[in-house]
């Protein structure tokens, strides 16, 4: 069994990718899956390892309402700072609606309400005092489907930075949220094209550049590379692993060995009888792959429904 | 997973968190401001209905009831037989939807079913130029085109001024509302059931007028009973077109002068009818303003109430 | 089986005799459709037979001349200021309000009781009759805040007018602003902008096009309109303006275009047949050119997302 399991792990234990338990039979199928990819550079890092360090959000008692039906149900859990954390789980088990609750979108969706606490640096974000716009500039998104502002190239990235009354060498934010982004070399020459112009891949990764450029601490990204093809997909994941440096990273997506390969911590939900979403494990990636506690996980992650 | 984080609560960040009180005092003027501008609808029709009902209710204090039902339509010698008024703008408007709906409703099926991306990308806008022409355009147009190369052709002898002259004219104007209303709904028939039947062998024709016609039913109901709003409510075309400028004896007859509700109302606002104080004819303005208000308000919600059934069909 | 097989000769290939229902039918359809078309010829036609005449022999003399007894001496020239006028009554009033109106409805209200309430309110009002906003005008404008005013004034046409294409501009500007996608709406929140950043940077931007249309459209509506006005005071007949400065002429007597048109169609004199139709040239001119605008704005900006 080679080195199956490129799912990111701690690297200070020096036992570098190896799979802490060989994995089960429910596992193969994704492991051999994930095998494909082995020659990639491993994404990972020191990341979320410290249990002590202070969780970048800390999710308590969560449900998410959309008029009378209950999305999500009374999930906690905390995401880890400068690390990636995936959500996976069966089509509308909550995921999005969860991702989402973080940085207070559902807010804009009437209808909705909201149960529970999001504590951010200690601070409730649902707390009455809370400006949600001041929480969307801390913790920015990137969505299923790249949607550059029609504008340039330039005026996308620099947008943010704008409208947060930024003072100081605008071109210079511009270019590093774009290096930063690794797009910064395909666009340098034609910074006022407009974004709508690029191909799919790089309007995400110009999506990705216009919210670094807010400074914000945690990104959320909805099925980023979804409507993407695999190499620019690749190109997606490359960067996270890049980004989690300098941010905190949650992820959803249905795709598990995206899950896999890409994130330190895996959240994954499920759908209830009454169709609310709800924690069914929560652990290091590659204990959720490899090692599931739960039967339903061993059941998700090696395919057998979702 | 349980991490004992200890939370380090930084009193700066709760404020930052807070946002600048200077964008929330934007924010909420602004707010304020657009909300006034949406309040102000809400003042336009209270005043609508005020105006209305207090002027009917002064108009209908001062006179004898039993006025309304004289024999015609003479404000300013204290006759308001309400009856002439109603018959002419029922005349008129069977007239206009006598031409309007067939033609609407054929052209609506062209537009929809048989007509090429081009022939409606030309189309639609002439259709939406014509009902875009003034209506005094129009009463002109049929007062001196419609009247003497059509209706005096059709029944020599007939004045320059009469209802049927009118009632085409008003047609013509009701013509693009109903082939638009009914076209959308046709649209929105779903292709699967016009491939349906083509997959069994049915002809253009068939699957238009067995499927396509069925299936956009509320939608062509909505487009009928607007176009009668559209009519009713219609006013120029009948004042110029119509003659009866003084007032008008009762009739149905087509070929003769007459008014509706609407010329009525027109007509008190203009020339040797010129009126105005608290006298009985004035008031009666308000009076047919209510009628018409209330006309043309339950013909819309009828209207409305098909659109809707179109929307929800699909 | 075998009545399919039978079958299946006279499906696939065209039956004997020619289909002529189907043609008749077809036949049909064309003809109902180029009615309108013939219609609108017909009507442009006549018209300018009618009326190039009179432009061509008058000049500029029948645009600067004030409406007179005698058809040689009128011109329409206080009918163009008026509803010129109109024009900027109704951009300046009508325009900013229902866009935002629209804007509050679209953007920002609640959905709640109050904004379904506005909501119907404003589809209802856009169903009311144009001769009854007249009523409005004339019990409102002139009588009631005649004191203000001036009575049957050019102010109190223009605010009728306002009023009666407010509905229009809010419901087109509504459209326009519905139209532009949900995920450009998210994308500015995303970032941190608030309410009227995204309104005012992305959603305006992208949905002045439709707005545009819309209200273009509805002012070319409002130009075409008479019997509100006759109502809300516009003079039927000839009246001096005497040495009034233009902020006199406000606050006193005005006629429109159409309001002139109306005037001399009555009148008996056979050379009045004529002047109107050179009157209605120059008001199908300005209603037309603003529609024709409109149209082509709206086709060339008419976005798939
Ligand atoms: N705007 C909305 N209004 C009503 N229900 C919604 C809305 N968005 C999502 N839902 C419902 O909430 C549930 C969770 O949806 P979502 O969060 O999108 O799931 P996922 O991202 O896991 O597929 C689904 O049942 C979905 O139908
Ligand atoms: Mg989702």
């Amino acid at each position: 069994m080679p080195s199956t399991l490129t799912a990111p792990t701690d690297r200070d234990d020096g036992s570098g990718s190896l799979p802490t338990a060989p994995p089960t039979s429910a596992t193969r199928g994704v492991a051999l899956r994930i095998e494909r990819t082995a020659a990639e550079p491993l994404p990972g890092g020191a990341a979320g390892t410290d249990p002590d360090a202070e969780p970048a959000v800390d999710l308590r008692g969560v449900s998410v309402y959309y008029g009378s039906f209950r999305a999500v149900k009374d999930i906690s859990f905390e995401v880890p700072p400068n690390a990636i954390t995936s959500l996976i789980g069966p089509s509308g088990s909550g995921k999005s609606t969860l991702l989402r609750a973080i940085n207070r979108m559902n807010d804009l969706i009437p209808g909705t309400r909201f149960e529970g606490e999001v504590l951010y640096h200690g601070e409730n974000l649902y707390a009455d005092t809370v400006d949600p716009v001041e929480v969307r500039r801390r913790i920015g998104m990137v969505f299923q489907k790249a949607n550059p502002f029609p504008k340039s190239i330039y005026d996308n990235v620099a947008f943010g930075p704008r409208i947060n009354g930024f003072r100081g060498k605008l071109d210079e934010v511009v270019e590093g949220s774009l290096r930063r982004a690794a797009l910064w070399d395909e666009v340098k020459d034609k910074l006022r094209q407009s974004g709508l112009a690029l191909s799919g891949g790089q309007q995400q990764r110009l999506c990705i550049a216009r919210a670094i450029a807010v400074q914000p601490e945690i990104i959320l990204m909805d099925e980023p590379a979804s409507a993407l093809d695999p190499r620019s997909t690749l190109q997606i994941e490359e960067l996270m692993s890049e980004l989690k440096k300098n941010y905190t990273i949650i992820i959803v997506t249905h795709n598990m060995q995206q899950a896999a390969r890409a994130s330190d911590f895996t959240v994954f939900l499920n759908m209830g009888e009454d169709r609310a979403g709800y924690i069914v494990e929560h652990a290091r990636t590659i204990d959720i792959f490899t090692n599931p506690k739960n039967q339903l996980t061993e059941d998700y992650v090696s395919g057998r429904f979702g | 997973m349980q991490s004992g984080a200890s939370l380090r609560r930084d009193p700066s960040l709760a404020t930052a968190l807070g946002g600048t009180a200077a964008r929330h005092r934007r924010e909420r003027v602004i707010g304020a401001v657009l909300l006034s501008a949406a309040l102000l609808t809400v003042v336009v029709s209270t005043l609508i209905i005020v105006s209305l009902f207090g002027g009917a209710v002064d108009f209908i204090r001062q006179i004898d009831l039993g006025t309304l039902l004289a024999d015609g339509w003479y404000p300013r010698r204290g006759e308001f037989g309400l009856m002439t008024l109603v018959a002419g703008s029922l005349l008129v408007t069977g007239i206009a939807l006598l031409l309007a709906v067939p033609v609407g409703l054929l052209s609506a099926i062209y537009l929809s079913e048989y007509a090429s991306r081009r022939v409606r990308r030309i189309v639609k806008p002439i259709l939406e130029v014509l009902a875009g022409i003034p209506s005094v355009v129009l009463g002109f147009f049929a007062l001196t085109f419609i009247s003497p190369v059509f209706v005096q052709r059709l029944n020599p002898g007939t004045a320059d001024f009469n209802l049927l002259a009118a009632g085409l004219g008003v047609g013509i104007l009701t013509i693009p509302l109903i082939a638009s209303v009914s076209e959308d709904s046709m649209r929105a028939v779903p292709a699967a059931l016009r491939e349906a039947s083509y997959g069994l062998g049915a002809r253009r024709l068939t699957t238009s007028l067995r499927i396509v016609v069925p299936a956009a039913t509320s939608g062509i109901v909505a487009a009928v009973i607007l176009g009668i709003s559209r009519a009713i409510g219609e006013t120029m075309v009948v004042a110029v077109a119509a003659g009866g400028s003084g007032g008008a004896k009762f009739t149905v007859d087509p070929f003769r002068q007459g008014q509706t509700i609407t010329a009525a109302m027109a007509s008190l606002a203009t020339g040797t009818d010129n009126v105005a104080g608290a006298t009985a004819a004035f008031q009666s303005l308000f009076f047919l303003g209510l009628m018409l208000f209330i006309m043309t308000f339950v013909l819309n919600q009828l209207g409305d109430i098909f659109v809707r059934r179109t929307r929800q069909q699909y | 089986m075998t009545t399919a097989t039978r079958t299946l000769p006279r499906t696939i290939h065209k039956s004997g005799g020619a289909d002529w229902r189907g043609v008749l039918f077809h036949g049909l359809l064309l003809v109902s459709l180029l009615f309108s078309l013939l219609i609108l010829f017909t009507l442009i036609t006549d018209v300018l037979m009618r009326g190039l005449p009179v432009l061509q022999e008058r000049g500029a003399d029948f645009l600067t001349r004030p409406t007179s007894s005698s058809p040689a001496r009128s011109g329409v020239a206080q009918g163009i200021f008026g509803t010129l006028m109109m024009a900027v009554f109704v951009s300046v009033v009508a325009f900013p309000i229902g866009i935002m109106t629209a804007i509050y409805l679209e953007e920002y209200a609640p959905d709640n009781r109050l904004t379904r309430f506005i909501n119907v309110n404003i589809r209802n009002l856009a169903g009311v009759p144009s001769v009854v906003y007249g009523l409005l005008g004339l019990s409102i404008f002139v009588l009631a805040l005649g004191p203000l005013t001036g009575g049957r004034s050019m102010i109190a046409g223009g605010l009728t007018l306002a009023a009666l294409v407010l509905p229009i501009v809010i419901i087109t500007s509504a459209e326009a602003i519905r139209a532009v996608p949900r995920s450009l709406r998210e994308a500015g929140y995303g970032v941190g902008a608030s309410r009227w950043e995204v309104t005012r940077l992305l959603v305006l931007p992208n949905a002045a096009p439709g707005i545009l249309t819309g209200t273009v459209l509805s002012l070319s509506r409002a130009l075409g309109e008479t019997a509100p006005l006759l109502l809300a005071g516009a003079v039927l007949g000839g009246f001096s303006i005497g040495s009034r400065s233009f902020v006199e002429q406000l606050f006193s007597d005005y006629t429109v275009l159409p309001v002139t048109i109306f005037d001399w169609s009555r009148r008996p004199q056979a050379e009045f047949r004529e002047l109107t139709a050179a009157a209605i040239i120059i008001l199908l001119v300005i209603t037309l050119l603003a529609n024709t605008i409109a149209i082509v704005l709206r086709n060339r900006y008419e976005r798939s997302w």
